[in-house]
């Protein structure tokens, strides 16, 4: 039907990161690129005088902290507004807080949102960057980018790798970001979960994808094993009993081990020790949880010094 | 009554092709309108008699004025969306010279007191206005509301359009109060307990957007269920609003197929797109039901051609700035539609699927006549209401939201060339709109 619709001009987002799904395999890899230049230790003058808006209408610990520190280390200044206490609690809408914040003279805007598509409408609506920090179960870009990065710490090239991810990809907007880099990067992908947390329509968002619901046939020979946090805040409704889930999907040092020997196990936190993983797997040789923490700062400098059009 | 105004009291249309699905007619004829009915069809030139006023329509085909089955106008106590007045402005210049209007307004229309209110000339409605009253008592679907009472006051059907008759009991006390006095029920098929918190169809589409999804056995199984009670009951009437799901079709089929009286309808938004064509989280894509896949709009394509479906309604659902341009979960459902139908049904059924002009205005007009008895109208024969729709097949055009008559524009179609388009409505034997 596209046809029928003429040519609307749409505004170009320029510098925005709203999703991993739009972007090329180049995009990509050139924004990794930029990040391995990043050095949080070093502090830097690129972005002096920028003004970074942290917007948060969800919890955060990782994903808030880091922006704020990257867009320190390149000198330029954060604000963080939460929905709680804000005008947000009066009524007032996505675009008017976003015009706001825009008129007191931010440069660009990091959102996170319990709606899918909240950084879009914003993005659709400003004439600054707007980088999605999550939004809703839809997509969480930059944590794709800092997994993506830690991958490649480990193991030369992602093309060719084996991947699991294991647990709540339907709720998640951190498998479908990391499901759209790694497919779109050569990756082959195995999603592992019971049917109320891993549709099989999950299988058509990008190619390389396969889906089991054997733990053990999902973890045999990977390269690196995702697994995802439990949300419990999402299940309502879900006829999901918690000790059924841990006996077939929980991550123990003994399915870890049909793994590759030289697994990466990542997971994007909060972790919940004992439920979606033990608590020797979260501390193994092979975890790299908290490399990903770690990385999430040169990869979020990347993308600022990206959005904020610094690059040369 | 004040007519004042200067009303024609004959009208002669010259040189269309008139075509009438009901009466058999397709050619080139005149039309002699006079005193608000259709007084004589004949060869070109030769109705005698003669008219004050003439319309040229050479080139141009000639139908019965083609009426909507379910528009929102939003009157009483949603003025800021729609007016009866605005409403039925962007009815005249979609071609449309009768609406069916819905009862979820503020007060339900749930009395014979608010039905007559909609029907007061003081409302500005420039095409003819039949209420739907609601079914429940404030649509909340425990108690029926007086079904006869609503009748004689001029309401066409009972429905709680936007919410579902979700309780069986009620819909079969529903179903059989229709037989006794042969009264339409109209359905909005959607079993809301399992479609809380969903804003958009189920599957690919919803997955990759992270929106959780209306499955299609939320309205098939309902669909089913009432074909299935309306069986019971000789007589009993049942419509169903806006289908937009292959599954729900099969049980309309065996409906028909088993002589129970059921109707229904399809939209021109789910015969036109698909849940793939939503883009970028555009709350003009969000509607109740939601864009289906291409298997399911492929479906009601082949039920729309081959007559299972007897009406083409708008589900003309206006909502103001603030309601659409939010987060995509938190928007209104519902899109305007009033303008787009014609040139909707002609680009796509017509030129795309290969759907006869005669079927299409037979959904527009005949069609949706039956389903609710609107007598006289939905067709040109002698002594009918002199209701007209003038359009040309083939004129192209552009759609702008901007100019439209509704006070709403949330509309997916806005910059969407069209093949098809209204050149004049005519209500009552009076021209109420005409193309520039």
């Amino acid at each position: 039907m596209q046809s029928l619709v003429q040519s609307k001009n749409r505004r170009a987002h320029r510098g925005s990161l709203l999703a991993i799904e739009p972007m090329s395999a180049i995009d990509i890899k050139s924004l990794l690129q930029l990040a391995r230049k990043m050095n949080p230790l070093k502090p830097s003058a690129r972005l002096r005088g920028k003004r970074v808006l942290l917007l948060f209408y969800e919890p955060s610990t990782r994903t808030r902290t880091s922006f704020e520190i990257a867009a320190q280390a390149l000198g330029a200044s954060t604000t963080l507004v939460l929905s709680s206490g804000s005008s947000v609690e009066k009524g007032e809408s996505l675009l008017d807080t976003a015009y706001t914040l825009r008129a007191v003279g931010s440069d660009a805007i990091v959102v996170r949102h319990p709606h899918s598509g909240a950084p879009q409408l914003m993005a659709d609506h400003l004439d600054i960057p707007v980088i999605n920090a999550g939004d809703g179960m839809h997509e969480h870009p930059t944590q794709a980018l800092l997994d993506a990065y830690t991958i490649l710490e480990h193991k030369k090239k992602i093309a060719g790798l084996e991947v699991t991810v294991v647990g709540d990809i339907y709720h998640s907007r951190v498998a479908r970001s990391a499901i759209h880099l790694l497919s779109k990067l050569g990756a082959q992908i195995t999603l592992c979960g019971p049917p109320e947390l891993l549709p099989e329509v999950s299988a058509t968002l990008a190619e390389n994808l396969r889906i089991t619901r054997s733990c053990e046939e999902a973890l045999r020979g990977a390269d690196v094993v995702m697994v995802l946090r439990m949300q419990r805040e999402r299940l309502a409704g879900l006829k999901i009993s918690l000790p059924d889930y841990i006996a077939r999907y929980q991550m123990t040092l003994g399915r870890l081990r049909l793994a590759k020997p030289d697994v990466l196990l990542m997971h994007p936190g909060p972790i919940i020790r004992g439920l979606e993983l033990t608590w020797e797997v979260a501390d193994c040789a092979q975890s790299v949880i908290v490399e990903e923490v770690k990385n999430g700062v040169p990869v979020r400098m990347a993308v600022l010094a990206q959005a904020l059009g610094t690059v040369n | 009554m004040s007519t004042k105004e200067h009303k024609p009291a004959s009208l002669l249309i010259r040189g269309g092709r008139v075509i009438d699905p009901l009466a058999r007619v397709d050619g080139l004829m005149d039309v002699l309108l006079r005193d608000g009915q259709v007084v004589e069809l004949g060869p070109v030139g030769k109705v005698r008699g003669g008219a004050e006023e003439n319309f040229d329509a050479r080139g141009l085909i000639v139908a019965p004025g083609f009426i909507d089955l379910h528009v929102h106008l939003r009157e009483p106590g949603q003025s800021y969306k729609e007016t009866i007045a605005s409403g039925t402005a962007a009815a005249a210049s979609g071609g449309f010279t009768s609406v069916c209007c819905m009862p979820n307004t503020t007060p339900v229309l749930d009395s014979p007191e608010w039905v007559t209110w909609v029907r007061q000339p003081q409302r500005g409605a420039v095409v003819n206005v039949f209420p739907v009253a609601a079914a429940t008592q404030a649509s909340k679907g425990a108690v029926l509301t007086d079904f006869r009472a609503l009748q004689r006051v001029g309401a066409v059907a009972v429905s709680d359009d936007g919410k579902p008759v979700l309780n069986e009991t009620t819909m079969r006390d529903a179903l059989r109060a229709s037989a006794e006095i042969n009264f339409p029920v109209i359905q909005h098929a959607e079993d809301t307990r399992i479609t809380q918190n969903c804003s958009m169809n189920e599957g690919r589409a919803s997955f990759r957007l992270g929106l959780r999804g209306m499955t299609i056995a939320a309205e098939a199984a309902i669909v089913d269920r009432d074909v299935q009670l309306a069986q019971q009951f000789n007589g009993a009437r049942l419509h169903l609003a806006h289908v937009s799901t292959a599954e729900a079709l099969k049980s309309v089929r065996r409906g028909k197929r088993n002589r129970a009286r059921v109707t229904c309808e399809v939209t021109p938004h789910h015969f036109s797109l698909t849940d793939a064509d939503i883009r970028g989280y555009d709350a003009n894509f969000k509607m109740n039901p939601p864009l289906r896949s291409s298997e399911d709009r492929q479906a009601l394509v082949e039920a729309l051609s081959d007559g299972t479906v007897d009406a083409i309604a708008s589900d003309h659902a206006p909502h103001a700035l603030h309601e659409k341009i939010i987060e995509f979960e938190r928007a209104a459902f519902g899109i305007t539609g009033l303008e787009t139908a014609l040139g909707l049904a002609i680009t796509v059924l017509h030129l795309r699927h290969q759907i006869p002009l005669e079927r299409i205005i037979e959904l527009f007009t005949s069609g949706p006549a039956r389903v609710v008895d609107l007598r006289g109208r939905g067709a040109l024969l002698r002594g009918s209401h002199a209701d007209l729709t003038i359009f040309d097949p083939k004129k192209r055009w552009t759609f702008e939201a901007a100019k439209s008559r509704s006070k709403s524009h949330n509309t997916p179609f806005d910059g969407w060339q069209f093949t098809g388009k209204v050149v004049a409505t005519i209500v009552s034997g009076k021209v109420i709109y005409r193309a520039a």
